[in-house]
């Protein structure tokens, strides 16, 4: 049997196999790296502004005529996690059915994005808020009053979907 | 007897200094670790207690104070109390023989500016006491009931009484130039020529073998978090757990300080030695020992930042690639050392005469 061993301990020089110069060689990169910009964020000071292609928590928006949602319950037949709630009642106006209660459990949802995807009316969105803090299970379920939120603030989100959706 | 007590006055209010002193020392390195850590990994670290997080080590004693002293269950109590102690007061009685300046003069009277003075074996002392902080590890190992902790104590005493012969044999050609183990000595030699100039591998040696010896990475195989958990303190928590904690910041002080007098001149200026007497400081004057204790800690603190920066660097050995480092490389090395370092002596002592 003629078997020639090729280690990488074989292969390499006396003055690699000594490590020092490597390990010289790294000292300076990591202090070169020290000198660097860093990536940290200084959080509560320094926020985050998300692009509109952010899935934060889903909200429902409310235009110049009012909550744009007429209460279909296309979103809660499609939430796979089964967050949303959505009781339906008439009105008198043009366009007479809107949701009488509206509710999203926040610690069901998963951030899928399905609602917004499936609803007819472009009326629930996934907005950039991404601080969701509950003291406890009951304020963890959304309301009306908390997820309506004003189609100004919504912009960026509504262009991303007629762009890409 | 009136002697007797102005000497452990004097002794008491020494001691008293550099036990503060090197806590605080320990503290400071807790937090410049972090911060350092944090830079070399592109992060800021901790900057929020206090003036740029420099409060940050408190509020971790004090969190540490707060958390509870968890014995586990049929674990030797007596002897899982008493690891952390052991290792705490090595760690701190190892600052006694080491000068940080030389003696002041005070109503005629000299005071050597080390706890315990004129200890004509200094070198030993350091070098037995160190070994005896291997029993805290172990025996906290063994005591905790736990496997994990076991096998970080026994891989540490291992790797501990492995590397001292490295790290003896690397002073003893300190020693053989100097001519004496006592370490004011040494330094006072050391006023022109350091000793690294003479000893390069000497101090290379020893520079290595303290890495290993105060379990520091790349040499931190018994707290090796993805093999043992925490090693020998995962069943500490508390204060107990900050003690070894202190302990082992406190023991990479003592190793940083050793290489500083040894190697790198002690308290001495580096190419003016003549400095001190340009600024008007007189022999034996308080100014002038505050001095050369800046000098010192200005050095120490150098190795340190070179102790965290290298662990920041190298990636931790496999457990044979550090008994075959220890063994068969540093240990034939030192020795190699202290021939090399005798026949030049005996030479140069052939061509004087």
């Amino acid at each position: 049997m003629n078997v020639k061993e090729n280690t990488e301990a074989q292969r390499m020089s006396f003055w690699e196999k000594l490590y020092l110069p490597a390990i010289v060689q790294g000292l300076g990169i990591t202090l070169r790296q020290m000198f660097k910009p860093k990536f940290t964020r200084q959080y509560p000071e320094e926020r985050w502004e998300p692009l509109g292609s952010y899935r934060g928590h889903p909200v429902l928006v409310l235009d110049e005529d009012g909550e744009r949602c007429v209460a279909c319950g296309l979103c809660s037949r499609v939430c796979p996690a089964l967050a949303i709630e959505v009781q339906a009642a008439e009105t008198g106006r043009e366009k007479e059915r809107y949701p009488v209660k509206f509710e999203i459990n926040m610690l069901r949802c998963i951030y899928c994005g399905y609602c917004e995807e499936v609803c007819p009316e472009e009326a629930i969105v996934m907005s950039k808020d991404y601080e969701l803090v509950f003291e406890d299970r009951e304020s963890a379920i959304l309301g009306k009053e908390q997820l309506l939120v004003p189609i100004e603030r919504l912009q960026d989100r509504l262009e991303f979907l007629r762009r890409y959706k | 007897m009136t002697e007797l007590l102005v000497q452990l006055v004097i002794a008491g209010i020494k001691a008293f200094i550099v036990i503060n002193t090197v806590l605080l020392a320990a503290a400071g390195l807790v937090y410049a670790e972090r911060r350092i850590a944090a830079w070399i990994q592109d992060r800021i670290g901790p900057n929020r207690v206090g003036p740029f997080g420099l409060l940050q080590p408190f509020a971790d004693v004090i969190k540490l104070y707060f958390k509870e002293d968890l014995v586990p269950a049929l674990a030797d109590r007596a002897y899982h109390r008493l690891a952390p102690w052991i290792s705490i007061t090595v760690a701190l009685s190892l600052y006694a023989v080491i000068p940080v300046a030389d003696s002041i003069v005070i109503g005629g009277q000299r005071i050597p500016l080390s706890v315990a003075p004129n200890i004509n074996v200094g070198v030993l002392y350091i070098l037995a006491m160190t070994s005896i902080g291997v029993y805290g590890i172990v025996l906290a190992g063994w005591a905790s009931n736990n496997k994990y902790s076991l096998l970080g104590g026994l891989r540490s005493s291992a790797q501990m009484i492995s590397y001292e012969l490295a790290l003896g044999l690397s002073i003893v050609g300190v020693v053989m130039v100097a001519g004496t183990l006592d370490l004011a000595e040494i330094i006072a030699r050391q006023q022109h020529v350091w000793n690294i100039v003479y000893q390069p591998l000497g101090f290379l040696l020893f520079l290595i073998a303290s890495f290993a010896e105060t379990n520091r990475a790349p040499f931190d195989l018994p707290e090796a978090e993805p093999e043992l958990v925490g090693g020998y303190h995962t069943e500490y928590s508390g204060m107990k757990f900050g003690l070894f904690f202190l302990a082992e910041y406190s023991n990479m002080v003592v190793a940083s300080l050793m290489m500083v007098v040894l190697f790198l001149g002690g308290w001495h200026v580096p190419f003016i030695p003549e400095l001190p007497r340009w600024l008007g400081l007189q022999e034996g004057s308080i100014g002038l020992a505050l001095f050369q204790a800046g000098v010192t800690l200005a050095k120490t603190a150098a190795l340190l930042f070179l102790f965290i920066w290298v662990r920041w660097t190298v990636p931790r050995f496999r457990y044979d690639q550090l008994m075959r480092l220890g063994w068969r490389v540093l240990l034939p090395l030192a020795l190699l050392n202290i021939v090399l370092t005798g026949a030049v002596l005996l030479a140069l002592e052939h061509v004087v005469r």
